[in-house]
């Protein structure tokens, strides 16, 4: 397995920006200083109201498992080490929801807390249960 | 007024020695010929695109492979919903005057022409590329998400999931160009091996080789007098994660468009093609829209309904469940086979009486919805 790599390749500065904040325990999302949208992902432009002027915030980490899948066959054999793997949707309680990896013994409506683990070449968030 | 003059498909499923293009020509000639028309009549031509031919102008290519030259052409990309768009397309193009006869024409060697690796990898890249794909996400995970929630928002079981997957394949065993034709039970499918939990393998749709075609005219031109009667789109999120009304994702929104423009309603239709990737998405679609009670479908298959004798005859080719998936050609076959029940022409699968059809394309993640209403003149 390959070391872990801080900022990850993406044609998107703000994606390079959000997963450099992930290499470093960080789960960023953005507020608008407009409306006081809460966003995520990460955009040029307030998805609810046209603004530009986006502040980075970091969640808590804290939040509640919106849908959860359970990954038996992976996309790439390079994976097949880690399946199976469970994928969520976590509503943060900062108001947006993102995919996320999780524990696979989760279910919809459980508490969860961010961690942060190894996934191939990059760490990602891993959401465990909360307490 | 426009119409579905003519269609033509080839065999679906592992067809060895085929190309994007074979497949594409094979089908379009079909099609054209049962449209009653030759290569030279064809003025416009619409296609999408093939992930084992990725070109920037790939209707050109054809036309130039076909031996056309259209005087509109260009290729479109729906996902999944594609076929449907292209025909919504080909109608206004032809309502307009722009074009005479425009030949919509869909294939790709998925199953042949690339590792399963690849085909998943590529089809993965339908969410998002930064903040889905690097968790080891697929297209079968995407909707492993959507059945999960569904399921604990409805109270839809595995079991009622697999009732449709059975379905589908008794279907398919009627059709001699479909992939999948060994029909299956539904313990086979409950027993099937996990793939993206709460979704098996038998809940999803197969990788195919396939070419599709139909020919859209301002005036029927061949045997089938089969007329687009409504038609609509919806298009609310690309991304999984950014669907904000999990009971209401489209697909409802969609089909009232076409239903307001065809002046009809649900229970005006007599068949349903309807997208199948997977088990869920076509209980998700059937519930949405409003053809059987939210939860609904499981019950709906098993007391018959969506069979040929039923009161709503649903994919009677199998669907991409089990007819197959080649891409663009797999939501397009469902509205080749609803123009062949219109007609009359569909043989051992034939429902029978068939006035009015209801077409449904999703593309993504339930992310691009195309509907359309069709009807026999």
């Amino acid at each position: 397995m390959s070391e872990p790599k801080p900022v990850v390749a993406s044609s998107d500065p703000l994606a390079r920006a959000w997963w450099a904040g992930v290499a470093e325990g960080r789960i960023g999302y953005q507020r608008c200083e407009a409306c006081a949208a809460a966003q995520f992902y990460p955009r040029e432009r307030c998805a609810a109201c046209g603004s530009a002027r986006l502040a980075i915030a970091t969640s808590v980490g804290t939040g509640t498992i919106f849908s959860i899948t359970v990954v038996h066959r992976p996309p790439s054999p390079a994976l097949q080490a880690f399946a199976p793997y469970g994928i969520a949707l976590v509503d943060l309680d900062e108001g947006v929801r993102l995919m996320a990896h999780a524990d696979p013994g989760l279910a919809i409506g459980d508490r969860v807390r961010a961690t942060f683990a190894l996934f191939g070449d990059r760490t990602t968030p891993k959401f465990v249960r909360a307490g | 007024m426009a119409y579905i003059a003519g269609v033509g498909n080839t065999r679906y499923g592992v067809v060895e020695g085929s190309s994007t293009t074979s497949l594409m020509t094979d089908a379009a000639h079909a099609a054209i010929a049962d449209a009653g028309l030759a290569l030279r009549d064809i003025d416009g031509l619409l296609t999408g695109y093939s992930t084992t031919l990725p070109h920037i102008m790939l209707a050109t290519v054809v036309s130039e492979r076909l031996g056309i030259r259209p005087t509109y052409a260009h290729s479109m990309q729906a996902g999944g919903a594609t076929g449907v768009a292209m025909v919504m397309l080909a109608r206004l193009l032809v309502e307009s005057g722009q074009c005479r006869a425009v030949l919509c024409v869909a294939g790709e060697n998925r199953a042949t022409g690339q590792s399963r690796d690849q085909s998943i990898q590529t089809l993965a890249q339908a969410g998002h590329p930064d903040y889905e794909v690097p968790y080891g996400a697929t297209i079968p995970a995407y909707y492993g998400l959507l059945a999960a929630r569904y399921m604990h928002q409805f109270g839809v079981t595995g079991l009622d999931l697999a009732e449709l997957a059975v379905v589908m394949r008794a279907h398919a065993t009627r059709h001699p160009d479909a992939h999948q034709r060994q029909p299956i039970t539904v313990e086979q499918v409950m027993a099937s091996k996990p793939i993206a939990l709460p979704l098996r393998l038998l809940d999803c749709c197969p990788v195919s080789d396939g070419g599709i075609a139909a020919v859209i005219t301002r005036e029927p031109t061949g045997e089938a007098k089969v007329r687009i009667r409504g038609a609509g789109q919806a298009h609310l999120h690309q991304h999984i994660s950014q669907a904000r009304d999990w009971a209401a994702m489209g697909a409802s929104e969609s089909a009232a468009r076409a239903f307001a423009e065809a002046g009809m309603a649900v229970t005006d239709m007599r068949y349903l093609a309807v997208y199948d990737s997977f088990t869920i998405t076509l209980a998700m679609l059937l519930e949405e829209i409003g053809f059987v009670r939210r939860a609904g479908s499981g019950e709906a298959a098993r007391a018959g309904r969506f069979g040929r004798e039923g009161d709503l005859p649903l994919n009677l080719h199998g669907g991409l469940l089990s007819f197959g998936h080649c891409g663009v050609g797999g939501g397009f076959a469902h509205l080749v086979e609803a123009q062949r029940q219109l007609s009359g022409r569909a043989g051992d699968r034939q429902a029978s009486n068939v006035p009015t059809a209801f077409v449904h394309g999703d593309g993504g993640v339930m992310s691009s919805h195309v509907s359309m209403i069709l009807e026999r003149v």
